[in-house]
C-alpha cells in the first residue's frame, strides 16, 4: 500500500517535471541546428540547396572541411563578402565547425541543370579544359583534384556541381584577382593565374550543365593524390 | 667550535629558505600582476583596436577608417624596435593619462585616452606587466593616411583644448563602493563614451553630453543613449537582465547586435560577476526616463497608415515566426520587439540596419551558439523594408515613429564591416 502510494508520487513528479519542461521548450525557440542557421536561408535555401539567384552557392553535402574553411576565411575577411564577414565576425571556431558539419550533413536532390547560353564550341572548350586541362599552358584539369566525378574529396575539396555558370565565373574571377585567396600554397590562385576570361566562361558553363551524378557525396581522403600542394588539403 | 658550525649552517639554511620563500612570493606576485593585467586589458578592449584580422595578439596594423582619414593601429607588443619593448611603465602610464607618447608627441584622440586617464597608476602598471609578458613580434607600424589639414598632430592640441580633461577618476563619497567600481570600468577602462556620447563635427564629446547616444560616424550604426530610458537606458531594467546581456550577449530584454556584438565578444564576457554586477548597477543608476520626444514623423499620415498596414503583411508573412504575432519573441533567443527601448527609440537607424543585414549576437561562453537573424535586403523592397519596420516601431504599444522608403534605401549601403 505504501509502496503503491510512494509510486504514484513519483509517477506524478516525473510527470511534472517533463510537464515542466514541456512548457519552457515551448517558449523557447528549437534546440537545433536548422533553427540556428536561418540566417543563411534566405541567400542559400533551406537546407543549403541554393535560391534562384545565381551568385549565391549551393552549401548542402560539400565536405564539412571545405565549408568551415570558407567560413573561417569570410570571418576574418580573407574572403571578402561584407553581408557575410559582417554574420561571421563574433562567432566561435566550434559553432563554425558545427554550422560547416550541418550542411555538409544535407542532401537535398541537385537541381536539373540549366540550358547553357554559350556556343557548342565554347562548351567543347570547356569540357576539354575542365576534363584534360592544357598542359602546354599548366593548367590542370578540374577532375585532376575535384575528382572523376566532380563531387569533390573529404575533407578540403569542394564538389562542383549544382553551380551555377555565373556564380563560378565569380569565384574564378575573384581568384586572378587576388580578392578570394585560400591558406598557402593557395592553389586555384595559381590555376585561375593561367585561365583567360575565355577559358573563365568555358568552364563555367560546362561545369553548370553536368548532371547529378547517382552518388554526388564527395570521395573520401585520399581516394587520389593531388597533383600538386594545395593549402586547404594537406596531402 | 662544533655548535658554532651548526649555528652557521643553520643560519644559513634558514636565510636560504627565506631567499627561496620570497623569490616565490616575488613570483607569485608578478603572475598575480600579469594575470590582473590581462584582465584588465579585456576590460579596456585593447585587442579590439591593436590586433588586425588574422594578426598577431597586439601586433597593430589594424585600419581604423574615421572621418578624417585612415589611422592604423600601433603595436603593443614587447618588441624593442616596433613595439613598446624600450617603454618603461611611467611611459606607458603617460599615453593612458596623458595622451602622449613618450617623447611628449600627441597621440591622436580614436586612442580612447579621455576615457583611458581615468585608470589608476595600479590598473596601468598591470596591464603594462602583462604587456610585457607576451610574446614581441616585429612589426613596423603603418603611418596613418590622414587627409590634409587632419595630417598635422598640432590640431591635436585644440581637440584637447575643449574636449580633454586629464585626471584619475574620483569616486564618489555618497555612492556605494559597487556604484563607484562600475563608474570606473564604464568611464574608464571600459570606454563607453567613445561610442554612446553624441560626436560633433570636431570629433569630440562634450562632458556634458556623456553618455546620451549618437551615431557613431563611419559605422553608421546609432549608439542609443545610456542615460535615457526611451533609449538604452536600463533604469527599468532588472540587474540580472543587465548582466546577462553583457556577459552572454543575450538577455529577456533584447540582444547586443552591431559593433556592441565586438565588445561583448572581445571584452565584455571576460569580465567576473563583481564587476559585471557594479557596471549594471552603475548603469541602471544613470539611466532616467526622460520627456517622451514630440511624435514627429515626417510622413504625412496617410501614407504612414497605408505603409503600417502593408507593414503588418509582411511582419505576419516573414517575422512573427520567430518574433510572435503580438512581438513577444522568444527571449533570451528570439529577443521581444514589444517594448523593446532598441525598435521604439528615436533613431530607426538599427531596426532598418537589423532588417536588412541580420545578424548574430556574438558568441560568448554563456552562449556559445547563438541564434541569428536572416538579413532580408535581398527579400524586401525598400517599401516593404520601411513598411515593416513602421509596424514594428508602432504596434504593440510600441511609441516609436514610422519611418520612410529613403531612409531603408540610404541604408542599404551602409558600410557592414
Amino acid at each position: 500500500m505504501f509502496a503503491r502510494a510512494a509510486a504514484s508520487v513519483a509517477v506524478t513528479i516525473t510527470l511534472a517535471t517533463i510537464d515542466g519542461a514541456a512548457a519552457q521548450t515551448a517558449n523557447q525557440p528549437p534546440d537545433t541546428m536548422a533553427a540556428r542557421v536561418e540566417a543563411c536561408t534566405p541567400c542559400h535555401g533551406n537546407k543549403g540547396e541554393g535560391t534562384s539567384d545565381v551568385y549565391f552557392p549551393r552549401l548542402a553535402g560539400k565536405p564539412a572541411g571545405y565549408l568551415y574553411n570558407q567560413l573561417l576565411a569570410f570571418r576574418s575577411g580573407r574572403r571578402k563578402y561584407p553581408p557575410m564577414n559582417y554574420l561571421l565576425e563574433f562567432l566561435p571556431d566550434p559553432y563554425l565547425e558545427a554550422m560547416a558539419e550541418y550542411f555538409a550533413g544535407e542532401h537535398p536532390p541537385l537541381p536539373q541543370p540549366a540550358p547553357s547560353e554559350v556556343s557548342k564550341d565554347v562548351l567543347a572548350q570547356g569540357e576539354l579544359l575542365a576534363t584534360s586541362g592544357d598542359a602546354s599552358r599548366n593548367i590542370p584539369a578540374c577532375v585532376s583534384c575535384h575528382g572523376p566525378g566532380l563531387a569533390g574529396m573529404q575533407p578540403g575539396i569542394p564538389g562542383l556541381l549544382g553551380l551555377r555558370a555565373n556564380y563560378i565565373s565569380a569565384q574564378l574571377g575573384a581568384w586572378r584577382y587576388g580578392t578570394r585567396t585560400a591558406k598557402s600554397p593557395d592553389c586555384m590562385q595559381q590555376v585561375a593565374g593561367h585561365l583567360t576570361e575565355a577559358d573563365v566562361t568555358a568552364v563555367a558553363a560546362w561545369l553548370a550543365t553536368r548532371a547529378a551524378p547517382t552518388n554526388p557525396a564527395p570521395v573520401p581522403k585520399g581516394t587520389y593524390a593531388l597533383p600538386f600542394g594545395c593549402g586547404s588539403q594537406p596531402n | 667550535m662544533g655548535s658554532k658550525l651548526s649555528t652557521a649552517l643553520l643560519s644559513i639554511q634558514l636565510l636560504a629558505l627565506a631567499a627561496l620563500a620570497t623569490a616565490a612570493q616575488a613570483q607569485d606576485k608578478s603572475s598575480d600582476i600579469i594575470a590582473r593585467g590581462e584582465y584588465l586589458a579585456r576590460a579596456g578592449d585593447c585587442t579590439a583596436c591593436h590586433t588586425a584580422p588574422e594578426g598577431r595578439l597586439f601586433a597593430g596594423g589594424r585600419a581604423m577608417p574615421t572621418p578624417f582619414g585612415t589611422l592604423y593601429t600601433s603595436n603593443i607588443t614587447p618588441d624593442p624596435d616596433t613595439g613598446i619593448g624600450k617603454w618603461s611603465a611611467d611611459d606607458f602610464y603617460k599615453t593612458m593619462h596623458s595622451g602622449r607618447f613618450p617623447d611628449g608627441g600627441l597621440i591622436y584622440p580614436a586612442m580612447p585616452f579621455a576615457s583611458y586617464t581615468k585608470v589608476t597608476r595600479a590598473d596601468s602598471d598591470a596591464i603594462f606587466a602583462y604587456l610585457r609578458s607576451i610574446a614581441p613580434v616585429s612589426q613596423k607600424n603603418k603611418p596613418h593616411e590622414l587627409r590634409f589639414p587632419y595630417d598635422n598632430r598640432q590640431l591635436i592640441l585644440g581637440w584637447r583644448t575643449l574636449f580633454f580633461s586629464e585626471g584619475e577618476f574620483k569616486p564618489d563619497p555618497k555612492k556605494s563602493a559597487e556604484w563607484n567600481r562600475g563608474a570606473y570600468l564604464v568611464e574608464g577602462l571600459g570606454h563607453c563614451g567613445m561610442c554612446h556620447s553624441p560626436i560633433n563635427a570636431l570629433g569630440g564629446t562634450s562632458q556634458s553630453d556623456a553618455f546620451k547616444g549618437g551615431l557613431i560616424p563611419m559605422q553608421n550604426w546609432y549608439a542609443p543613449s545610456l542615460t535615457s530610458n526611451r533609449e538604452a537606458g536600463l533604469g527599468d531594467w532588472s540587474i540580472k537582465d543587465i548582466t546577462d546581456l553583457l556577459q552572454t550577449g543575450v538577455s529577456m530584454r533584447g540582444v547586443v547586435y552591431g559593433p556592441m556584438a565586438e565588445v561583448v565578444h572581445n571584452s565584455l564576457q571576460y569580465l567576473n560577476d563583481e564587476d559585471t554586477r557594479a557596471m549594471a548597477v552603475y548603469l541602471k543608476g544613470i539611466a532616467e526616463p526622460s520627456p517622451p520626444p514630440p511624435a514627429s514623423s515626417t510622413l504625412p499620415t496617410t501614407e504612414s497608415s497605408l505603409l503600417i498596414s502593408l507593414g503588418k503583411t509582411v511582419y505576419d508573412k516573414q517575422c512573427a515566426s520567430c518574433h510572435g504575432t503580438q512581438g513577444e519573441g522568444k527571449p533570451p533567443h528570439w529577443p521581444p520587439l514589444a517594448n523593446n527601448q532598441s525598435i521604439e527609440m528615436q533613431s530607426a537607424v538599427n531596426p532598418i540596419r537589423m532588417v536588412l543585414n541580420g545578424g548574430y549576437p556574438p558568441g560568448t561562453k554563456g552562449n556559445p551558439m547563438p541564434y541569428g537573424m536572416p538579413p532580408f535586403a535581398g527579400l524586401l523592397s525598400d517599401n516593404e523594408i520601411a513598411a515593416v519596420v513602421s509596424y514594428i516601431r508602432t504596434a504593440w504599444g510600441n511609441r516609436g515613429t514610422p519611418v520612410s522608403a529613403r531612409e531603408a534605401n540610404e541604408l542599404r549601403s551602409a558600410p557592414l564591416n
